[in-house]
């Protein structure tokens, strides 16, 4: 793979349109919440403009109260998405071979699922890097469109706890939580991030019982490796 | 410092934290190698962020959100259609709230 056309990227943002659809009623959902967290439509696009990873916007919603505790939003961002450094990681044997304008420009608009089919089309010979920014941009597109038509639904429904919306979070979160299990592995350090993470929940101030969950659950996987 | 710029600084950090992240990976990759038992506490770091936001807000929720998160949690393992679970998990809160309520 060295080349990088025009055609890639088309071809790589028209495979992406069914993850797009998905990526989408997402979207909606962060709308919504961003509607009734207070943030003014400007501000709510502009995150999706810049940050755009989904989880870890809607993650800021839940902390978004006056006074903004800014220090645990952006500490929360990076533990979020930090996913991203090993995701960079496994694409680099094709994104690597581009200019670091190509690569890093492309890496801006990496999500997991563009990123995710990315990876299974250069395996399967996909031989143009444009591909990649390409099915980027498709996510980017419809994440930044239907956030727009979420917010706006989000005004006109006045009080969303009567119609159970405020539910849509929590439901985003199972939905997402079942898509990263990959087997009895996770078992036991999700069970301890649960446990741990409720327990948190119930005795401290604030969103702190997020990072300690993860953080006991995934350092006791860390530890469970070194004892084999 | 007002509330709106307050909000937008809050943004561009949140900007500047993600794309650094989406850029660490490829910059190290030819330049630092990644324990095994490194690679391995990031692999796991996804899902047990989720969880530890899910569960509390589960758990400490009620009855009603009990079970319908077990309603979302299955239809969405069945059918793999995050669209649908969102509908079932929302419309099946709304149902038990006005029943248990």
């Amino acid at each position: 793979m060295i080349i990088f056309s025009i055609s890639g990227i088309i071809r790589g943002f028209q495979k992406c349109i069914p993850l797009g659809i998905s990526v989408g009623s997402y979207g909606l959902v962060y709308g919504m919440l961003a509607s009734k967290a207070g943030l003014t439509l400007a501000q709510a696009l502009v995150m999706c403009l810049t940050v755009f990873a989904g989880a870890s916007q809607i993650i800021a919603l839940e902390l978004w109260h006056s006074p903004l505790p800014i220090a645990a939003i952006l500490i929360t961002t990076f533990i979020v998405n930090s996913r991203h450094v090993l995701m960079g990681a496994a694409i680099q044997p094709w994104v690597g071979q581009l200019s670091p304008i190509k690569a890093y420009g492309s890496l801006f608009f990496c999500a997991d699922e563009n990123w995710a089919l990315s990876i299974k089309a250069f395996k399967s010979g996909e031989a143009d890097g444009g591909f990649f920014l390409g099915s980027g941009l498709c996510i980017y597109v419809f994440w930044v469109t239907a956030a727009w038509i979420g917010y706006l639904g989000g005004l006109i429904v006045e009080d969303p706890s009567v119609y159970g919306l405020d539910f849509a979070f929590i439901a985003v979160f199972i939905v997402l939580a079942l898509s990263l299990w990959q087997g009895k592995r996770e078992l036991l350090p999700w069970t301890v991030a649960a446990a741990t993470a409720t327990a948190a929940h119930i005795l401290l101030p604030g969103k702190w019982y997020i990072l300690i969950g993860a953080l006991s659950g995934s350092l006791l996987e860390g530890w469970r490796y070194g004892r084999k | 410092m007002d509330a709106n710029s307050q909000a937008y600084l809050t943004i561009l950090g949140m900007a500047v934290i993600t794309y650094l992240t989406r850029v660490t990976g490829l910059f190290l990759t030819n330049r630092i190698r990644m324990t095994p038992r490194t690679e391995i506490i990031l692999k796991s770091l996804p899902g047990t962020i989720v969880v530890s936001i899910v569960a509390p807000a589960l758990l400490t929720a009620g009855l009603a959100e009990i079970i319908a998160g077990t309603f979302t949690g299955l239809v969405a393992w069945k059918t793999r259609n995050l669209l649908f679970a969102l509908l079932v998990g929302v419309l099946s809160v709304w149902a038990l709230r006005q029943l248990i309520a």
